[in-house]
């Protein structure tokens, strides 16, 4: 089964082939949206084939690599378009095209009547293939291809409303961001073969391979470096400090593509890159500290943000950097299969409020436009009340709300708990750990209760907008509710594959499978870590309870304190608003740091960019170039005085120089 | 037997009153026997210096430049002829468009 694993990604690349060439003439939204949501949906079959055919192998087998040709041979570098199967890949191809199917499959509803319905499934197909060829790429050269083309397609559908200067503007945001992260990684890349082969002759970029020669790497020094590197591909890539501020802009796309590209897949390629070099990271303790304390800073920072903002997508986005910096937080405590795990529970979760917010968006969208009314229809201040008109819209938003809450039972419970603990519990940051599971902890219940108040206020309470517009409000059809209910059910039961030691112990030992799964691929950096860390001390059962029951209630008191604002006494925000209305306007403003950014460095190279043009084009480039015609000009000015138009003022100059020369020969 | 001065003194007197014309006349087809003239007189310096070294190389040279001398006589005879059609001249201080 294996060898037919270039069909993954294939069948996407075949779907933007058809849509992107024939898609305008097809003009049936039916079967545009059919060819792209089918494609991906083989991809998942086979993908599923895959996972399977792997779980039957012993653990220690599971590891394949299939070479399609070589890509580049260049003296030493060598690079292949080849694929790499292992548990992370497969768990991770599962999360691409199992999602990225409900999503496609969504779109056709969402999309509906578009202008540039095939566009948007051309890109939609070609994200999903690069996104593939990201995950599943057995070197770094090809996984770097794939990581432009997500962000490529990340920018395409960020300015998919291209009309809009806002939209056109945070899809050149979000590129050029990336970029900034784009190069990191690349130094990283080039760090790493050069140090390789310089000092060990091995010249290779290969997954498999580097995992072979990983015992050579010394411990910090130049790993620290090029690990640093990677890591800030990874920030700009996952919208991590200091480079998250391209994702909540991002929301401008269509909703489907938060969900996809901004919530799901795209934005945890850095989380997916870590884990695929773990046993590189490992061995730089200072960049796993820096991963660390990055990562618990982006959440606890992105949820304050997330906690005064008014538009829907825009909560849902900084509440998406919070959990990234989870994963983060996880990676960067050595606790790779944690922040893997909170990867696919987050994608579930997510997508899921993603699609229900956009499902809320359709609905309010529909009723605004009916009732010929202007109001932004993402602006939960005039939404409330929707959880009657919506039902399953509601309950599927609720559950996903409840996972990501932290709320024992559903699925982030299961994998932010395992982060926390890690953070607790790990042998690598000494007492700085304690830092990093108090911030973790209260970041958790920002995240309660900012997604509360955003349950609260679009789904309860009165419904704001007007009753005119308010007979328009109704559920959206199967096709979007469909993925919903998939993704809602996802949320609830996707954490049970990765039940933590402690509950598992309780029922009877169930181990903790997901952990298991995982464990080939982190199998150096454990061993690694076994030898050359220092456990400094064992944590009893008892310990991790009372952490878990501490995290649970600070979630339980965000959902209490967003029930008391947002149902029971609804005048208290505004209060709470005239009472400190500087630290109001500072987290409604995210912080300034936008603005920082403009002060710091987009007006500086505006600044640059200016000078350059009407300093150094206009007048050093220009100035030489027209200074040579104008000098040209002069001479010729005097010199076409020559010409007088008398063919006997030629003849005689000629004459005189014939005589001229002819003297200067005879008498020199 | 003439001596070789003699003959390189015609030929300069020759050349100089080809130049002259050249300079001096307007009608184009004297500037043109002018030419000739000059062509000539240079052709009998060719003469008189293979006949005074015994080399045969001056007369070779000699047909050389009667064979392009005749050439251009009908390329400059045919350029006068169109010249006139269009001015129904051939002076050539009417041959004044190309100036600045």
């Amino acid at each position: 089964m294996f060898e037919y694993v270039w069909l993954i990604p294939l069948f996407p690349l075949i779907g933007v082939v058809i849509n992107g060439l024939f898609g305008k003439s097809i003009k049936n939204e039916k079967i545009i949206g059919g060819i792209g949501s089918l494609m991906v949906f083989g991809s998942f079959l086979v993908a599923c084939s895959i996972l399977f055919r792997l779980l039957s192998l012993p653990s220690e087998e599971r590891l394949y690599e299939l070479n399609v040709f070589t890509w580049i041979q260049s003296g030493t570098f060598k690079a292949d378009i080849g694929f790499l199967i292992d548990p992370l890949s497969a768990l991770m191809i599962m999360v691409v095209t199992g999602v990225g199917f409900l999503i496609h499959l969504y779109s056709i509803g969402y999309m509906h009547g578009e202008e540039g319905f095939y566009r948007y499934f051309t890109y939609l197909n070609l994200f999903t293939f690069s996104m593939l060829l990201l995950v599943l790429g057995n070197n770094l050269l090809l996984m770097f291809v794939g990581w432009e083309g997500v962000g490529l397609c990340s920018y395409l559908l960020i300015g998919y409303y291209f009309h809009k200067k806002s939209a056109g503007d945070a899809g050149k945001k979000a590129f050029v961001m990336n970029r900034v992260g784009d190069f990191g990684f690349l130094l990283g890349v080039f760090t790493l073969f050069w140090f390789l082969g310089q000092n060990y002759n091995i010249w290779t970029i290969n997954f498999v391979e580097l995992s072979k020669a990983s015992h050579l790497l010394p411990v910090g020094g130049i790993v620290t470096i090029i690990t640093l590197c990677f890591f800030l591909g990874a920030t700009g890539k996952s919208a991590q400090i200091p480079l998250y501020t391209w994702l909540p802009d991002a929301m401008e796309g269509p909703t489907p593509v938060s969900a996809l590209i901004h919530a799901a897949t795209m934005v945890t390629a850095g989380v997916y890159m870590i884990g695929r070099m773990n046993f590189i990271f490992i061995k730089a303790p200072e960049t796993m500290l820096v991963i660390a304390c990055i990562g618990a800073a982006t959440a606890i920072f992105a949820a304050t943000i997330g906690t005064a903002q008014n538009d829907i997508k825009r909560v849902l986005a900084y509440s998406t950097v919070s959990q990234l910096g989870f994963m983060f937080l996880a990676m960067g405590v050595g606790a790779f299969a944690a922040g893997v795990f909170h990867l696919m529970t987050h994608a579930f979760f997510k997508a899921c409020l993603f699609l229900g917010s956009g499902s809320v968006i359709h609905s309010m969208h529909h009723a605004l436009h009916h009732a010929h009314s202007h109001d932004d229809p993402q602006d939960m201040r005039h939404m409330g009340g929707l959880k009657s008109k919506m039902p399953i819209t509601f309950i599927t938003f609720l559950v996903s709300t409840i996972a990501i809450a932290g709320i024992p039972g559903f699925s982030g419970f299961f994998s932010k708990d395992e982060i926390l603990w890690q953070a607790f519990a790990n042998p690598y940051h000494g007492s700085l750990n304690y830092v990093l599971w108090g911030i973790g902890a209260v970041a958790a219940g920002f995240t309660a209760f900012y997604m509360f108040r955003l349950v609260f206020m679009t789904f309860f309470g009165e419904c704001r907008i007007t009753p005119k517009a308010k007979d328009h409000l109704h559920e959206s059809p199967f096709v979007i509710t469909l993925p919903l209910m998939v993704l809602g059910f996802l949320a609830v039961v996707g954490g049970y594959v990765g039940i933590p030691k402690v509950i598992g112990e309780v029922f009877g030992g169930i181990p903790n499978l997901f952990e298991h799964y995982l464990e080939p691929v982190f199998r150096i950096s454990e061993e690694f870590a076994k030898e050359h860390v220092q456990v400094t001390a064992h944590h009893s059962a008892a310990l991790e309870w009372g952490l878990m029951g501490t995290s649970v209630l600070i979630a339980v008191v965000g959902i209490s304190i967003a029930y008391a604002l947002y149902i029971v006494s609804p005048s208290i925000p505004a209060k709470f608003t005239a009472a400190f209305p500087g630290l109001h306007r500072a987290v409604y403003n995210k912080w300034y740091i936008d603005e920082l950014y403009d002060l710091l460095f987009v007006n500086p190279c505006k600044a640059l960019g200016r000078f350059l043009w009407k300093g150094f084009d206009v007048v050093i480039v220009d100035g030489i170039v027209n200074g040579v015609a104008k000098v040209t000009m002069g001479f010729s000015g005097v010199l076409r005085h020559v010409q007088s138009g008398f063919v006997h003022n030629y003849a005689l100059t000629m004459a005189l120089g014939m005589v001229v020369i002819v003297g200067f020969y005879l008498f020199r | 037997m003439l001596a070789l001065n003699n003959y390189l003194i015609i030929s300069a007197i020759l050349f100089s009153i080809g130049t002259i014309g050249v300079l001096v006349r307007r009608n184009a087809i004297v500037i043109f026997m002018c030419v000739e003239m000059m062509l000539n007189a240079v052709n009998l310096t060719f003469i008189a210096f293979s006949k005074y070294l015994g080399n045969i190389d001056g007369q070779i040279f000699v047909f050389f430049v009667m064979t392009v001398a005749a050439a251009e006589a009908a390329v400059g005879l045919a350029l006068m002829i169109a010249f006139f059609k269009n001015r129904e001249s051939i002076d050539v201080e009417d041959i004044n468009v190309m100036k600045w």
